[in-house]
């Protein structure tokens, strides 16, 4: 490792710290910690996949209660499911892996060193975050519309089959899987407003010109979150969306 | 207890000693250790005590032997503990089948007991000497927990599902039912007694209790006030299954499990009977969940036991 | 001597530099203030207790606020005392020093964890203020989710953000280790005290996570009344008892395992030997860190939890507890043939060990499962985890404060008062304790206020015990204060021991070392014949 015997002054003086940095240029984001700025870039990445860790132990309690409460209630689950409106749901699928798509090449751009591509995929990529919140929105407000809120109002008519005994078993279920459903997606959605506020404050930095090809920490890890946030729904969709397509009921 | 300064609660069950002499036998293994490495600690420490400023240790790094030897020893030890505590847990989880079922339910911030025969009682418990007593528990509120320190048991009651425990009480006496799970403002103080008498005692309290119906019969009304007879009928034209001789028989559900129709089965079939399905029926029974006490509950499950072929009970 | 002093406590000056430090040590200085506080607090409503219990009946509280103080002590004594104080304030200052860096990897989020820790302090005041929660620090439900009608909500806001604030330390902590040693200083190198802290850390991360998202799925379903763990509305209370203690347990050895490695340090130091089995002392964290996240069951032994997962959970319970027995015996070989100087932080280990031993073994007793029929949520258990957080953890903590008190503020403190009150706190915790054992086998419930009188005895004992501890822990207070302001000043290396820290000024300059260390010996490399100590 080079630059390993620079002596300082115990002191942080301005012309100590001056004459310190004569020695030896660093890079201007290099933190006055790191020896280097690939050690710099190292301790960030793995900071991040550390962070990330956590946030799959977050979402990993509540996959543990739909586990649960799937086997405890396997009718209710399949039959409120049905009440998922799929194409949002797909759509919102696609548009959220097409934003990894420019969140990639917003990082490529980084590091091949174009400011036009990084602001032009990070704009798409916010754009595609807000479609995805847009159309949560969306669902959102039919489940209000039609009672499927959990709490005191909710009612679960529309899954009860017409005609027949009213198989009253189903609210428990069905309300522990709406409240799962929102609490799940709900704290998804939480994680992609931060991811796009994290994104919004990336635009600022590309438009300042503040990447280089020998600089793009932030950038890189902010893109680990937005694929990690990606991958959460890409298990969300099919748990709570896709039940019940492979059973008739 | 006479003594001032007690050591042991009473022994008045059938497992009280065999828990007494774990305890001692795990007491006897930890002293063993804990005076070992305490002395070689203090003796160490006065006898390499540091003469002069200058002065290190000597530069002892490791042995494996020795680490070998006091990871498998301890290993060894503990997995002794380990099986003898496995066994007796398992004895105390399987109540013997000619147990006499008592019914406790607990409730912030007291125990309403009702025995087989109809008497109630609340917060003590009256039980005859050497006969097996089962303990079905079930919870109106939060979680609570019945323990009786002399009999050494002690289970949680939990709400949404029965849980058991039994006992054999080998001592005349009164004993302490202590709530052994925190429930709120009262429960420092949700306490109980038990009463262990003779059996010929036991008799004459139970004839001169009040008895508001056994626990059959009152479930007997239940099942046919609450239209479970509409459709469990005693052959098998109903919508529902018969429940003749169900309890304790291994049921066939719709995804082709089969299960053993013990109470906890019995009460989800009551409270949410999509959960288990028989095959050959459909999931039309409605949900009892908010409908029935806890009692009622017990009541009618104790009913459904008694449902034996033999009999031919007319439902 | 008065040199001009340069440390990191000198320079640069004012209040709004200390806020808004980025320096590792200064941030340790800030958590220690921080979590004195909360000690002392939590302290008064533990004197609340043992005051309460003197007498058979109920006499002092009514029911609702005793419910209240234990909970409250509960609380604070985990969530704000006990998790943070080794891994916040000795591990932020050591850390970096002990890998031979200027900061830990992330000196910024480092003082955000202070000040989320802080948030989180302020919510639980307020929550305090409001009346205090009474659900017990493990939130039980139903009874947290639907019947108590205290501040559970914003108490679990407390928390989460508390907890996140311990990710943050972790996390800080991983990525250090991994990323920033200086040149030579391999793994096994490393203090064992890094070794603890890195395995605590793995637990932080993975552990913490989870009771978050547990404890927030309760304060929704209490403020939005779905149906998740209320069985009324189809939801499973034993379900909480599953998620909470996912994360409860590990949190024991985010508790102890830094206690540990602290005993480490101070063992060899002050027998001036290496650790006898440095390389099983060093697995021995790591598998206590990854088997504790295997054996959560064994608080649910008697919850419904099924005969066979019990067994499954009783088992890997044993197990676990190997790797603790591993650590004694290798910290008693050390002594073996070392140089052991009389100083305090000895009178720290000693009792440490001692007291570690106790709780340890008694945990034993509470694995098995039959046993833990007769004993599960009786003073059984609480006597268990006190000796091992506060004969174990609490007592670490202080020979840890002592041992690298000259470092951390250049000052010495009064020995011998220190070694009355490491006397005062050892015997006043044994009293305050021991009984407590014997009183679980008797039966007494935890969270009774009013018992038989046949305890009384006992509850006596036990509560004249508080008082010398009590005692104990505010005269250590006092000296160590005092200290401060008029205590000699240290040498860099006043117990002539190994290690990074030592090498550089008590306290040392910002950036920690004048000159970047590159090392070249393994860990704890006493020379005989003396000639390679220097003292002072």
């Amino acid at each position: 490792m080079a630059d390993v015997r620079q002596t300082r002054a115990g002191a942080v003086s301005p012309v100590a710290h001056a004459s310190a940095h004569a020695e030896h240029a660093h890079h201007p984001r290099q933190q006055h910690h790191f020896y280097s700025m690939e050690q710099q870039l190292e301790a960030s990445i793995l900071g991040m996949w550390i962070f990330l860790v956590t946030e799959i132990m977050f979402f990993g309690g509540l996959f543990m209660a739909y586990l649960v409460y799937r086997h405890m209630y396997p009718l209710a689950w399949t039959e409120s499911s049905h009440e998922l409106n799929v194409i949002l749901g797909g759509t919102n699928t696609a548009v959220l892996i097409c934003s990894s798509l420019t969140m990639v090449l917003a990082v490529r751009s980084a590091q091949i060193g174009s400011r036009k591509g990084q602001i032009v995929n990070l704009i798409l990529t916010i754009m595609l975050g807000s479609t995805f919140l847009v159309i949560k929105y969306f669902e959102y407000k039919a489940k209000f519309e039609h009672g499927l809120v959990p709490g005191p109002h909710f009612d679960p008519h529309e899954l009860l089959p017409n005609g027949s005994l009213v198989p009253l078993a189903l609210p428990q279920g069905s309300q522990i899987f709406f409240s799962l459903y929102f609490i799940m997606t709900g704290i998804h959605a939480l994680h992609m407003v931060v991811g796009i506020g994290l994104m919004l404050v990336m635009l600022v930095f590309a438009w300042q010109g503040r990447f280089t090809p020998d600089y793009y920490n932030p950038i890189e890890v902010s893109g680990l979150y937005w694929h990690f946030v990606d991958i959460v729904w890409i298990f969300l969709f099919p748990l709570l969306y896709l039940l019940g397509y492979h059973f008739g009921v | 207890m006479s003594s001032s300064f007690p050591l042991f609660p009473p022994s008045a069950s059938s497992v009280s000693t065999e828990m007494d002499l774990l305890y001692l036998f795990i007491i006897a293994v930890c002293a063993f250790f804990t005076i070992l490495v305490v002395a070689l600690v203090v003796y160490f420490t006065l006898k390499y005590k540091r003469q002069h400023d200058t002065d290190v240790g000597e530069p002892i790094h490791g042995s494996i032997a020795l680490e070998l030897t006091w990871t498998i020893i301890p290993l060894i030890l503990s997995l002794v503990m380990f099986g003898w505590g496995a066994s007796l847990f398992y004895r105390l989880s399987r109540p013997p089948a000619d147990a006499m079922d008592v019914m406790v339910v607990g409730k912030q911030w007291m125990w309403k007991i009702q025995h087989p025969e109809g008497v109630r009682e609340i917060n003590e418990l009256h039980v005859p000497l050497g006969r097996n007593v089962r303990i079905t528990l079930g919870s109106e509120d939060v979680i609570h927990d019945f323990a009786i320190p002399a009999f050494r048991v002690k289970m949680d009651a939990v709400p949404g599902k029965f849980t058991t425990l039994w006992f054999n009480a080998t001592e005349l006496g009164t004993f302490h039912i202590y709530c052994q799970q925190y429930c709120g403002t009262r429960h420092s103080g949700m306490m109980g007694a038990v009463v262990v008498m003779t059996p010929q005692d036991y008799e004459a309290w139970l004839a001169g209790g009040r008895s508001t119906g056994t626990a059959v019969q009152n479930g007997e009304r239940l099942f046919a006030d609450l239209s479970c007879i509409t459709c469990h009928k005693a052959d098998s034209t109903g919508r529902g299954p018969t429940l003749i001789g169900v309890y304790n028989s291994r049921v066939t559900l719709a995804d082709g499990r089969t299960v053993v129709a013990d109470e906890n089965y019995l009460r989800e079939s009551i409270m949410n009977s999509q959960a288990k399905v028989v095959q050959g029926y459909q999931p039309i029974m409605p949900v009892f969940q908010t409908q029935i006490s806890e009692e009622n509950l017990m009541q009618l499950v104790a009913y459904i036991k008694s449902l034996k072929p033999a009999e031919k009970k007319q439902p | 001597m008065t040199q001009e002093r340069h440390s990191y406590l000198d320079e640069p000056y004012g209040l709004k530099a200390w806020l808004l430090t980025r320096d590792h040590k200064r941030i340790a200085m800030l958590y220690l203030v921080s979590i004195t506080f909360f000690f002392m607090l939590g302290g008064l409503f533990a004197a609340g207790i043992r005051l309460e219990l003197l007498t058979p009946k109920g006499d002092i509280w009514t029911a609702d606020t005793y419910n209240k103080l234990f909970s409250m002590h509960g609380v604070i004594m985990v969530f704000f005392f006990l998790v943070p104080s080794i891994p916040a304030t000795l591990g932020n200052f050591l850390m970096p020093i002990m890998c031979g860096a200027k900061d830990l990897a992330f000196p910024r989020i480092n003082l955000l964890s202070w000040y989320l820790y802080v948030i989180g302090g302020i919510i639980a005041l307020v929550v305090l203020a409001m009346g205090g929660i009474d659900t017990g620090w493990t939130f039980y439900t139903p009874y947290s989710s639907l019947s108590s009608n205290t501040n559970v909500t914003l108490a679990i806001v407390g928390v989460f953000v508390a907890g996140f604030s311990s990710i943050l330390t972790g996390f800080n902590f991983i990525v250090t280790v991994h990323r920033m040693r200086a040149p030579g200083l391999t793994w096994f190198r490393l203090p064992l005290f890094v070794w603890a802290q890195y395995a605590t850390s793995l637990v932080m991360i993975l552990g913490t996570p989870v009771v978050a998202i547990t404890l927030t799925l309760v304060a929704v379903e209490r403020s939005l009344h779905l149906g998740i763990f209320d069985p009324k509305l189809g939801g499973d209370p034993v379900l909480f008892q599953h998620l909470f203690w996912f994360y409860s347990h590990p949190a024991v050895y985010i508790m102890i395992l830094p206690g540990m490695g602290v005993v480490s340090e101070l063992v060899a130091a002050m027998a001036r030997k290496a650790i006898f089995g440095y390389g099983f002392v060093a697995a021995s964290s790591l598998a206590i860190a990854i088997l504790g996240f295997l054996v959560w069951g064994h608080h649910l032994f008697v919850s419904s939890q099924s005969v066979y997962a019990g067994m499954v959970f009783s088992i890997i319970t044993m197990l676990v507890a190997v790797p603790s027995a591993v650590k004694t015996f290798n910290w008693a070989a050390t002594l073996y043939k070392g140089s052991i100087s009389w100083e305090s932080p000895t009178f720290y280990i000693v009792g440490f060990m001692g007291l570690f031993l106790i709780g340890g073994l008694t945990g034993l007793f509470l694995a098995t499962m039959g046993l833990d029929i007769a004993l599960h949520d009786t003073y059984f258990v609480v006597a268990h985890f006190h000796y091992i957080m506060v004969g174990g953890a609490i007592m670490a903590f202080l020979g840890g404060l002592h041992f690298w008190w000259p470092k951390m503020t250049g000052r010495m403190y009064n020995e011998a008062l220190a070694k009355t009150s490491a006397v005062l706190v050892f015997v006043g915790f044994n009293f305050t304790f021991f009984p407590q054992f014997i009183l679980g086998y008797l039966g007494m419930p935890r969270r009774y206020y009013s018992y038989p009188d046949e305890l009384q005895v006992w509850n006596v004992l036990s509560s004249a015990g508080a008082s010398v501890l009590g005692l104990g822990y505010t005269l250590t207070f006092c000296y160590l204060v005092y200290s401060l302001f008029k205590g000699e000043l240290a040498p860099a290396n006043p117990w002539g021991a190994k290690g990074l820290e030592w090498t550089t000024s008590s306290p040392p300059p910002t950036f920690n070392f004048d000159t970047d260390p590159i090392v070249t010996e393994p860990a704890y490399d006493y020379k005989p014949h003396g000639t390679e100590v220097t003292v002072g």
